[in-house]
């Protein structure tokens, strides 16, 4: 890649990558300026060398500000991801961030219910390992191959449920079934979820029927990720209960479920 | 160094670089990336008479050295523009473009009365906009339609009045002309090519428009060569646009008739495209010994 000045303002090295699932694979980024500012919830969005028009948006799954460095999961979807997995330690990276509006984070102490959906459960590690015990983790994934980031919330020391489409590892299932389950156990001060469009649905609805504050991270395809080119729009209530479109890389990723239309 | 300055309208622009209307808002998320008097100047998204809300999501697609989009027009209100948006755009120290549009020939012109009160720079007319179900390219796509809304809105103004053309027609340059007849002050061009693309899996178109406006590094022949034609058709100053990802994209587009360049799908890729872009015009002209961009502007030799 020609590298001018202000290409190389958003080039970055990776310092390692692991292969986690047959799709899935974690990349460690060295960003020492981004860590500065990067919250739980926001994204990065990464040119994929090779001609790509557009970035691919990626939820942050791990922010280590001591070390300068953040971590993100995804998945091979396309040509764009392949391109981006087959990038090893060393290699360089074109990307902007930390973008978008993260979670309101609870108090430290308070019980919260953290719900992930497939390669929507990455951006609930740093929520786990902030609340920590107080966290419940339940996550869903179609079979035992695709299940990922597990140890990692077991060491943030998160109680975790992990469920399985097939049974084929955890409990058969979806994971509302465990959501309501810890909900009546303990209410919680808070639910976050990131998955796919279904599973982001139900939740919110147990969370608006028991009354409980619930924050989802929302997809869309997206274009500059700054909240200028307003593609990735996404359907929501304003304050008097009017529908309008905000926009996933500015006003979200995460969104409070209530304001969200389905 | 080479002289960037060009003159359009009797505008002096410090560079011929413009990010297009529409990649680009009202400039504020691009400020806190670098200071928006380094640009030639801003083409504000489209503004109509009243808020839209825009089209259903997904309202864009990837393509080979491309994109679709299909936004719709999503904008406050002209009078919200004004209000909220354009002092802090005049304070910016650059040449504010306008963009408008409307559903009939008579929003536009109330648009453009609302604007000839302020104190931006030049009115950008959008009759070229293919996401939109009435105006819009409706307006652009025949003599007679274009014709209408130009002359509506030359009345409503004494502002310079540029001319945001529509690729999507048989013969951009009898457009041109009729816009020119009305008495257009410039011409912008091109607007996206209506495109489209389906998902395999689902069968679904990936815009839920269905079509959309196709933009980026491979529309950009087309744009050389729409641009050559109405520069040789018309006596209008042009100003090109279309997949300009680079110094030598906006170099030959001037040569190829255009005073200045507007840049879109480069800024949604990276959003110090229109530096970079300028310091790589600046570059070549230094490696070619050319004193000054405006020598650019239509300088082909053709064959």
């Amino acid at each position: 890649m020609k590298q001018d000045k202000y290409t190389e303002k958003l080039t970055y090295r990776v310092r390692s990558m692991e292969q986690l699932t047959a799709a899935a694979w974690s990349m460690v980024i060295e960003c020492p300026d981004v860590a500065a500012k990067a919250q739980p919830g926001q994204f990065v969005n990464l040119l994929p060398d090779g001609g790509f028009t557009l970035r691919r948006p990626i939820s942050i799954c791990g922010i280590d500000k001591e070390q300068g460095t953040l971590r993100i999961v995804f998945e091979v979807r396309g040509k764009g991801t392949k391109v981006l997995s087959d990038l090893r330690a060393g290699d360089t990276i074109n990307m902007l961030a930390p973008l978008g509006h993260g979670f309101a984070l609870p108090e430290q102490d308070a019980r919260v219910i953290l719900v992930g959906g497939g390669i929507g459960t990455p951006p609930m590690l740093p929520l786990a390992q902030y609340s920590g015990k107080n966290a419940v983790v339940i996550c869903g994934f179609r079979n035992k191959d695709a299940v990922i980031l597990q140890d990692d919330f077991a060491a943030a020391g998160a109680k975790t449920i992990l469920c399985t489409d097939d049974g084929s590892a955890g409990r058969y299932g979806l994971v509302t079934l465990p959501l309501e389950e810890e909900i009546k156990a303990e209410k919680p001060a808070l639910i976050c979820a990131c998955g796919p469009t279904p599973m982001l649905k139900a939740t919110a609805a147990l969370a608006k029927t028991y009354e409980i504050p619930c924050q989802v991270s929302l997809e869309e395809r997206m274009g500059c990720g700054i909240g200028a080119c307003l593609v990735c729009a996404c359907r929501t209530l304003d304050e008097h209960g009017a529908e309008q479109y905000q926009h996933v890389c500015k006003n979200g990723p995460v969104f409070n479920a209530q304001e969200v239309i389905w | 160094m080479a002289d960037l300055s060009v003159k359009i309208c009797g505008i002096p622009f410090k560079n011929p670089v413009i990010p297009a209307s529409g990649v680009f808002g009202y400039g504020r998320e691009y400020e806190q990336y670098y200071d928006l008097s380094r640009l030639g100047g801003i083409s504000t998204k489209g503004t109509t008479g009243t808020k839209r809300t825009g089209n259903l999501p997904p309202r864009v697609a990837e393509t080979t050295m491309g994109m679709l989009n299909s936004v719709g027009l999503q904008n406050p209100g002209i009078d919200a523009f004004i209000e909220n948006e354009l002092p802090h755009l005049l304070a910016c120290d650059t040449v504010i473009l306008a963009n408008i549009a409307g559903s009939t020939a008579d929003e536009c012109a109330e648009v453009a009365a609302k604007l000839d009160k302020t104190d931006v720079h030049m009115i950008e007319l959008n009759i070229s906009c293919p996401n939109v179900k009435q105006g819009g390219a409706a307006f652009g796509t025949s003599c007679e339609a274009a014709a209408q809304v130009t002359k509506a809105v030359r009345r409503a103004t004494k502002k310079p009045l540029c001319v945001k053309l529509s690729p999507n027609v048989t013969s951009i340059t009898e457009i041109a002309k009729a816009v020119e007849a009305e008495g257009a002050d410039a011409l912008s061009l091109i607007n996206t090519l209506l495109g489209m693309r389906i998902d395999l899996r689902t069968r679904r178109p990936i815009l839920h428009n269905n079509m959309g406006g196709f933009s980026g590094p491979a529309v950009f022949p087309v744009a050389v060569r729409m641009v050559w034609q109405v520069a040789n058709a018309v006596s209008l100053p042009v100003i090109g646009m279309g997949g300009v990802m680079s110094g030598e994209d906006a170099a030959e587009l001037m040569m190829a008739g255009a005073s200045a360049v507007q840049v879109g799908t480069a800024i949604v890729q990276d959003p110090y495209a229109p530096l970079r872009i300028i310091d790589e015009l600046n570059d070549w002209l230094d490696s070619n010994h050319i004193a000054s961009a405006a020598e650019l502007t239509g300088s082909v030799k053709p064959w």
